[in-house]
């Protein structure tokens, strides 16, 4: 024990006797004195502790106000994350859409070609037990001729409507690298906000949190050329000068020499 | 004729797949980003490389650049197929030496004509 406490204790110890002293002999006054000499230290133990603690979330409330990147995120980037979201919907929905507005094409153009090539079956037969006569045989004969031709571009509208289907697929790529930029933001969002339970849950460590905080913003700091994923109507991406289409690409390249 | 097809999403892989198919190109092989691709590149004895920029570990700007500076490699064509579309970013490749750019999303016909443009040009 240090030299200090045990003098402490010791005063401690004499004003107690004292205080018995005095309550024995009915000084009222004088032991109310003692009782507030005893008291004394520990009062002095709750302003110091109640100092550290107003520090302490002095220095926590400016560090949170000088957060800008936090402060960055609710007000530009939650609302941007949200556009994005909404972009995958409109995406995902357009390209449900055109998937069946193709099926929907494609599916009675199979059921008639299945329903035309069957009857068929019944009458070619007929002919091959030689139960037709030749006007019935004309008939089936440019009845086929027809069919064929008429099977012949079903077949190839299907196939087109097919393509159709393939490429509607291509929103899994687009709302996938929208989605994954979102998910970026997130993670960064969690890694500021654990910063900020350190900071209120735990002692200060200035240093420890100020890296963090700076790791997260130089990570969104991105190279312009490094890839984002598509432009996205209504977000901050409407601030890059980004190209309308296919088209545009062309007469950029073409400027270029291409 | 030997094509690489070099996409992080699997789907846009197999789209790609489907339309160099059909315009008769049947011997193709995928990676899922640059760092994997490279490798098949230098042992595989490609002639065409079709790639997406955005993807993870290696991005396709970084993929070209490294084709470019490849002794061996540095003449294969190669077609960008992506979602970035920053004038930055187009400038960017046709500096780097791409020999054609397409944005997503794209059509099956204007992969022909910038396939048929690319190899009309090889030729003469």
């Amino acid at each position: 024990m240090p030299q200090q406490q045990i003098e402490t204790q010791q005063r401690q110890l004499e004003l107690a006797r004292l205080l018995i002293e005095q309550l024995e002999a009915g000084q009222a006054d004088e032991a109310g004195l003692t009782i507030q000499r005893l008291g004394a230290p520990y009062e002095r133990e709750l302003f110091e502790e109640l100092g550290r603690l107003t520090r302490d979330l002095h220095d926590a409330l400016r560090s949170f106000r000088e957060d800008s990147r936090l402060l960055e995120i609710t007000q530009a980037d939650f609302p941007d994350a949200k556009e994005r979201l909404n972009h995958v919907i409109t995406m995902t929905e357009q390209a449900t859409h055109r998937t069946l507005n193709a099926v929907d094409e494609g599916l009675p153009i199979a059921e008639a070609l299945h329903e035309k090539s069957a009857r068929f079956i019944e009458r070619w037969a007929s002919f091959r037990r030689r139960e037709l006569d030749v006007s019935q045989f004309r008939e089936l004969s440019s009845d086929l001729d027809a069919f064929l031709g008429h099977a012949t571009d079903e077949a190839k509208r299907l196939g087109s409507l097919m393509s159709e289907i393939m490429m509607a697929q291509d929103f899994q790529d687009l709302t996938g690298q929208i989605i994954a930029r979102v998910i970026r933001l997130v993670q960064e969002v969690e890694g500021n906000l654990v910063g900020l339970v350190r900071l209120s849950g735990e002692r200060l460590e200035p240093e420890k949190i100020q890296s963090s905080t700076t790791a997260a913003g130089a990570k969104a700091a991105a190279s312009p050329l490094d890839g984002q994923g598509p432009a996205v109507p209504n977000t901050k991406d409407a601030e890059a000068d980004v190209v309308s289409g296919q088209d545009d690409v062309d007469a950029l390249l073409s400027s270029l020499g291409f | 004729m030997k094509i690489l097809i070099v996409d992080d999403f699997s789907t846009m892989r197999r789209i790609i797949k489907n339309l160099l198919r059909d315009l008769g190109f049947n011997n193709t092989s995928e990676a899922d980003d640059g760092s994997t691709a490279l490798p098949m590149l230098k042992n595989g004895a490609y002639e065409f490389l079709v790639t997406d920029w955005n993807m993870p570990n290696m991005q396709g700007i970084e993929l070209l650049k490294a084709v470019r500076a490849d002794e061996r490699l540095k003449d294969l064509p190669v077609l960008m197929v992506t979602a970035e579309a920053k004038r930055e970013q187009i400038m960017e490749a046709a500096q780097a030496g791409v020999n054609g750019y397409i944005v997503k999303p794209f059509t099956a016909e204007t992969l022909k004509e910038k396939i048929d443009k690319i190899f009309d040009r090889v030729k003469s």
